[in-house]
């Protein structure tokens, strides 16, 4: 469980993080979005006590990390950077951390071939690949066979492989009933293997939601009809919740709140003729575009991705 | 992999959260971290060689240099005039200084530089024990080298020069004082290079200052005005610490145990200056 509580972080003019207060529950997946720069790094930095906040608070089962007598037991984290010494092979490297917990040789070579490295343990760490430094950074970060489990961009480097062998770890993590956090810029992979989102854009908490609601939010519940009669067809489907744009003049309605099946069947009772009935389909990538978009702190120019649009 | 659930009680063999070994960050576990971190990079062997050979060949080429003069009847030189077994013996404490100096700097200052420093301090979320490991590893592995150093070519420079004007024992007063003040400087100068490298937090920074306060500043102080000079230089850092190991002392340089406080003072100095950027500063 991961608290955080106004948590904030300014290095000078520029601000981090923003008052950020969400909670990362037990037994599932959270994915922690946000375009680079949002703040997600310094959130995780801030949570294992590498960075002090400059103003609220973030604790790890109750307390501030520093305060646990055996930390790598509670939190392991993979951080964003290569945190290794690229003179020391992965065994001596993960020996070193294992000798301050005294955590025992045994659980050493356990996770060095709970991560696949065994052919490359005795080799320098400085020779890895980068999916090999990964695979070292979550060997280190299950060292104590953490409660906790943070990973920064873990599949970065990683091929298809180690991508899947990410995603079950995470699952399996989690459905051993331990907090798993798992930071992103793509929310492709994260729509696989999340089951809650909290999503930050420059510091700020966007939204603390679940995968399901934001596509629906996003409007993955829109229908798209064309028809010769929009007014009427309006009149139709009229209720509490529903909600009918489209441009005055215009044929094509984007009706949210009633089932694409449901606007047929009106429309036959009430002899309408539809030209188009669609379900709009939006992807997580869509949803996370839209809710990131006035929050995205390097624009490249993104003119051309157009969100999904609810023409107002 | 287990997939039970196991959010309360239930015991899954290898990662249910019931079972699991209790373990804890103890000083020693720091310690014993450190020590191994220091013995698994090829820098460390490297760097003691380098000052433990200083030590020595600069020691015993000095006595060879010293007794071929003096069996060739010459007048001696000025630098080898009042020479000592001793003072021979020691003349590669300069160059062993700076290794010892160094390798303390790339301990700390190393572990910034490569990233390593994160995971450190995730393990030992406090900080400060890893200073404080780190300096006391590394000041025992630099007193060993020292003292193995000093005695070691002593040996070697008194059997060359036996015989000659700056023939010494062990025995002779205050030989076995300053070889051990000798060992101590060594060891007290690579726990100064591992608070500079903690405090300046980079490699290159660490040794700049490391170089400036024992190679510079000394040169810096002719600039003042004599009565300044005078006064000010004895507590300097080198100089303090060459009465550590000086065989003879006059008004102008402090006493052996004078020295030694007055560098066991800029150690703290260093130390202090390290641990208070430590907790305070973000990594």
């Amino acid at each position: 469980m991961i608290e955080a509580q106004q948590l904030t972080k300014r290095y000078g003019e520029k601000t981090a993080t923003d008052r950020l207060d969400f909670v990362v529950r037990p037994g599932s997946v959270t994915g922690f979005l946000g375009p680079n720069g949002a703040g997600k790094s310094t959130t995780m930095r801030m949570i294992v006590g590498l960075d002090a906040p400059t103003s609220g608070s973030v604790t790890v089962g109750g307390r501030r990390y520093a305060r646990h007598r055996a930390p790598l037991q509670e939190v392991g984290a993979l951080l964003e950077a290569k945190s290794i010494h690229p003179g020391r092979s992965a065994f001596q490297h993960l020996n070193a951390l294992a000798l301050t917990h005294g955590i025992p040789r045994s659980r050493v070579h356990e996770v060095i071939e709970l991560a696949g490295l065994e052919s490359v343990a005795k080799k320098r760490a400085g020779a890895f690949s980068l999916g090999m430094g990964q695979r070292l950074g979550i060997a280190a970060a299950l060292l104590g066979d953490p409660q906790t489990v943070m990973l920064d961009e873990p599949v970065n480097g990683l091929d298809p492989e180690g991508v899947l062998w990410i995603r079950n770890l995470l699952t399996g993590l989690a459905a051993e009933g331990r907090t798993v956090f798992v930071s992103s810029h793509l929310m492709s992979e994260m729509a696989l293997v999340a089951d809650h989102l909290i999503v930050v854009g420059r510091g700020r908490l966007l939204a603390d939601t679940t995968v399901h609601d934001l596509i629906r939010e996003a409007g993955g519940d829109t229908v798209n009809v064309t028809t010769q009669e929009p007014t009427r067809l309006r009149e139709a489907l009229a209720g509490p919740d529903v909600d009918i744009t489209g441009r005055p003049g215009s044929e094509e309605l984007q009706v949210r709140g009633v089932s694409a099946r449901d606007i047929g069947l009106r429309a036959a009772q009430h002899g309408i003729a539809l030209f188009e009935l669609s379900q709009k389909t939006v992807s997580l990538e869509e949803a996370f575009m839209d809710l990131t978009k006035d929050a995205v702190e390097y624009h490249g120019s993104t003119a051309g991705i157009e969100s999904p649009g609810r023409a107002a | 992999m287990s997939t039970t659930m196991t959010l309360t009680t239930t015991e899954s063999p290898e990662t249910g959260p019931a079972p699991r070994p209790v373990h804890r960050v103890t000083g020693l576990g720091v310690l014993r971290s450190e020590w191994a971190k220091l013995w698994s990079l090829r820098s460390t062997w490297i760097t003691l060689g380098l000052g433990l050979v200083f030590l020595v060949a600069v020691g015993v080429i000095a006595a060879m240099q010293y007794s071929s003069q003096f069996d060739s009847g010459n007048p001696m030189e000025d630098d080898f005039a009042d020479s000592t077994a001793v003072s021979l013996a020691l003349f590669g404490t300069m160059f062993a200084q700076l290794a010892l100096g160094v390798l303390g700097v790339l301990i700390t200052a190393g572990e910034y530089s490569t990233g390593m420093i994160r995971s450190t301090l995730a393990a030992v979320p406090r900080r400060l024990p890893v200073l404080w490991a780190k300096s006391a590893v590394f000041g025992l592995v630099a007193l060993v080298v020292g003292m193995v150093g000093a005695f070691g070519t002593f040996l070697l420079a008194s059997g060359i020069v036996d015989g000659t004007d700056a023939a010494m024992g062990l025995s002779d007063t205050g030989v076995v004082r300053s070889l051990l003040g000798a060992g101590l400087y060594l060891c007290l100068i690579g726990v100064i290079g591992a608070a500079l490298g903690s405090l300046m937090r980079s490699v290159a920074g660490g040794i700049s200052v490391l170089v400036a306060t024992l190679m510079l500043v000394p040169g810096l102080m002719t600039l003042l005005p004599n009565a300044w000079e005078e006064n000010l230089t004895p507590y300097l850092p080198s100089s303090a610490g060459e009465s550590m190991f000086a065989l003879t002392h006059d008004s102008t340089t402090l006493s052996p145990t004078a020295g030694l406080l007055v560098f066991l003072g800029w150690t703290l100095l260093a130390l202090g200056g390290a641990a208070y950027r430590m907790v305070r500063r973000d990594v």
